[in-house]
């Protein structure tokens, strides 16, 4: 049985079960996270589509099994060196690690809000993003939220936009926006709830009918365009303005809630090992593996493996089945 | 609203804005509109704070509102722009201020295409010598005059004999501030915090003591629009425009509105007559209008300057229930002599907007 140790950069549900896969394979993984805590964004969300499974149980599942782990929080990488040996990783504890194979799974970041400034997020008190929703619905705190009779729900915002320097498709959105706009009817089931979109990409099993029952069981009004403005009225209200691409026409409309869909960006821990490893990064800023199709969880160079959001926006299934095959690539390549 | 929030804006989207030495164009129509503003900007900088301002009477328009009416190409209007540069560049100067929006969008517009295709910048430098024999450098600095003034307003406010502050109630006057859409709007980096929360006149008023009013219909068209307005048939959609914006800002009750472009305080001041004989309605106290203002007029005011020789009598909505809450003294009985006390002709008053 082999006893090298692997490192694992990022400590979010990815960098977690590379490591327990890895360590099941006889490895010792080392884990290294930037957070003072492991879990990444599932620490910050409150349920997971499509079945609205509880995100910290999940996590709890995750990190209930860790022994044979080492894992290290509030580590930041100072530098990486590659030799023909593999990779010494260097962190800020002054801690050095030595490694034949180095495995990334820094994730991503979530839009700032605020560069949309049309939108007002930081500007009007009642736009918040879906992550502060999230928030809300696990501690029910949240002072911009007081009982709202009209809520919307903006797609997109900063994905598949030129403007903000960023095309691509976050992916996750539309079907987290249904999950949401569904979750807040539940809680305020006098609310009118509109969700604002481009176009509806819910691609998965299950997420057809989590669309529908948005529709059928809570009323949830899709319209099919985006908001071009947000202000505020006397009242605090927000006056939204938008266009339904399918009627074609203008709407106006006064919000007491609107929820901003951020986008999913390359984490910034992905920018800076792309310097660092000299990894390819896409115009997308997400790193870019040795084959899209056939070696998706390598990099160029030997030794190297990356897995999760930081390839570009998952789902966690997604995430936690790329983390399973990523830890077999790491075990195929050191039993070669 | 989110004050703070603004506060990050504002100091994302700051211009650099050279102390001195600027070769200033007046706009076509602000000459015909509001003309002692020009005049009030020139005074403010010239002879409060001692600035070098530089003007020739051998500019022209900028081509904008024939540009804009898709009467004139492109190029065509480049070249215009490039004789600009040209009398800038003879006269030694190398900051460029204009005193029309229109004109500082397609000055913007134009560098910028000039930056991304530079065969387009030679085509214009040939057309420009075939014209008339001129050759230009580009400006190392272009700003709107309103970004001189904001740049000054500190200084302006160290000088200030009125703040503009309700004297009655001593509460900070609630202003309405209107940006022209071709100011920030194509280029936000351009203008002074940006496109969404410009910050060029708010930084007036609220160094002058006001206090700014974010209404919901802020960011809308004054009404002019160009074409909406020269094309006859359309002049409906104008004043409809506007009207939206009066209706927005309606319960605020702001005691003015200052504006930074050529064509706003026009169309903001005469659409409220045009909505008084259509419905009646008046948005400002007692049956009368909400002044507006440009930015130099509210400079001058603030300075103490006599508020006819600014120009405040040219406006539509009368400004006398504003000079008096600011505390502005004035003779009524000189607010149409003109120059050398020559008397200036005197305007009907209307019958459904109070005019004093």
């Amino acid at each position: 049985m082999a006893k090298d140790n692997v490192i694992v950069i990022g400590g979010g549900p990815c960098g977690i079960e590379v490591s327990r896969n890895l360590r099941d394979l006889g490895y010792t993984p080392i884990l290294l996270e930037q957070q003072s805590e492991l879990g990444g964004h599932l620490r910050l969300w409150d349920r997971l589509f499509p079945e609205g499974v509880e995100a910290r149980k999940i996590l709890k599942d995750l990190t209930s099994d860790l022994k044979g782990v080492k894992w290290f929080t509030d580590v930041n990488i100072e530098s990486i060196h590659k030799s023909r040996k593999g990779y010494t990783v260097n962190v800020d504890t002054g801690m050095s690690f030595e490694t034949k194979a180095l495995v990334v799974t820094t994730g991503f970041k979530l839009f700032p809000a605020e560069r949309k400034q049309e939108y007002g997020y930081n500007i009007y008190e009642r736009v918040i993003t879906n992550a502060d929703l999230e928030q809300y619905f696990h501690t029910r705190k949240d002072p911009r939220i007081q009982n709202p009779k009209t809520i919307g729900f903006v797609h997109c915002v900063g994905s598949r936009d030129e403007k903000a320097c960023n095309r691509q498709c976050s992916k996750v959105c539309c079907a987290t926006a249904v999950k949401q706009a569904s979750e807040i009817k539940e809680l305020f089931p006098d609310a009118i709830v509109y969700c604002f979109y481009m176009d509806l990409r819910l691609f998965g099993r299950s997420y057809e009918d989590m669309y529908l029952t948005a529709q059928k069981q809570y009323g949830v009004r899709f319209i099919r365009g985006r908001v071009s403005e947000v202000s505020e009225d006397i009242d605090g209200k927000l006056f939204v303005k938008a266009e339904d691409t399918l009627l074609g026409k203008p709407m106006k409309m006064k919000l007491d809630l609107l929820v901003l869909m951020t986008g999913i960006l390359p984490g910034e821990s992905t920018t800076q090992l792309s310097e660092m490893l000299k990894i390819n990064v896409g115009e997308d800023g997400f790193f870019t593996p040795r084959d899209t199709i056939l070696e998706p969880c390598r990099a160029k160079d030997a030794g190297l493996f990356m897995a999760g959001a930081c390839t570009g926006p998952k789902t966690i299934p997604e995430t936690l089945s790329e983390a399973r095959a990523t830890a077999i690539q790491v075990h195929k390549y050191l039993s070669r | 609203m989110l004050y703070k929030g603004k506060q990050k804006i504002w100091s994302d989207y700051q211009k650099e804005i050279p102390d001195d030495h600027w070769f200033y164009v007046r706009s076509c129509i602000r000459q015909n509109f509001f003309p002692a503003s020009e005049v009030t900007f020139l005074r403010i900088l010239r002879d409060e704070l001692g600035k070098d301002i530089y003007e020739t009477p051998h500019h022209t328009t900028c081509g904008g509102i024939a540009y804009h009416q898709e009467c004139i190409p492109q190029e065509t209007q480049m070249t215009i722009i490039a004789r600009q540069f040209a009398l800038m560049t003879e006269a030694g100067y190398e900051n460029y201020a204009c005193s029309c929006i229109t004109s500082f969008g397609l000055y913007c517009e134009t560098l910028e295409t000039w930056h991304e295709m530079p065969e387009v910048l030679e085509r214009i430098r040939e057309n420009l010598w075939k014209a008339c024999r001129r050759e230009f450098n580009i400006p190392k600095y272009l700003a709107h005059s309103s970004d001189l003034v904001y740049k000054f307003r500190n200084e302006i406010a160290e000088r200030a004999k009125y703040k503009l502050v309700n004297r009655f109630t001593g509460e900070p006057l609630k202003v309405v501030e209107h940006i022209g859409c071709h100011y920030a709007k194509m280029f936000p980096s351009k203008g002074v915090g940006g496109a969404e929360y410009p910050y060029v006149l708010v930084g007036m008023a609220e160094s002058w003591g006001g206090n700014v009013i974010d209404y919901p219909e802020r960011r809308h068209c004054c009404g002019y629009g160009f074409r909406q307005y020269h094309v006859k048939a359309n002049r409906g959609y104008s004043v409809s425009n506007t009207h939206k914006k009066f209706e927005s800002m309606e319960p605020y009750h702001p005691d003015f509105i200052v504006t930074n472009c050529p064509g706003c305080p026009y169309f903001l001041d005469r659409w409220q007559y045009v909505i008084a004989e259509q419905t009646g309605k008046t948005y400002g106290g007692d049956g009368q209008g909400i002044p507006v203002l440009t930015y130099e007029e509210m400079a001058g005011l603030v300075l103490g300057y006599n508020p006819w020789d600014i120009g405040m009598q040219t406006h539509q909505i009368a400004v006398e229930p504003l000079l008096d809450k600011i505390g502005v003294e004035y003779d009524e009985s000189k607010k149409y002599e003109g120059s050398g006390g020559k008397p200036l002709p005197e305007p009907e008053f209307p019958m459904n907007i109070r005019c004093c």
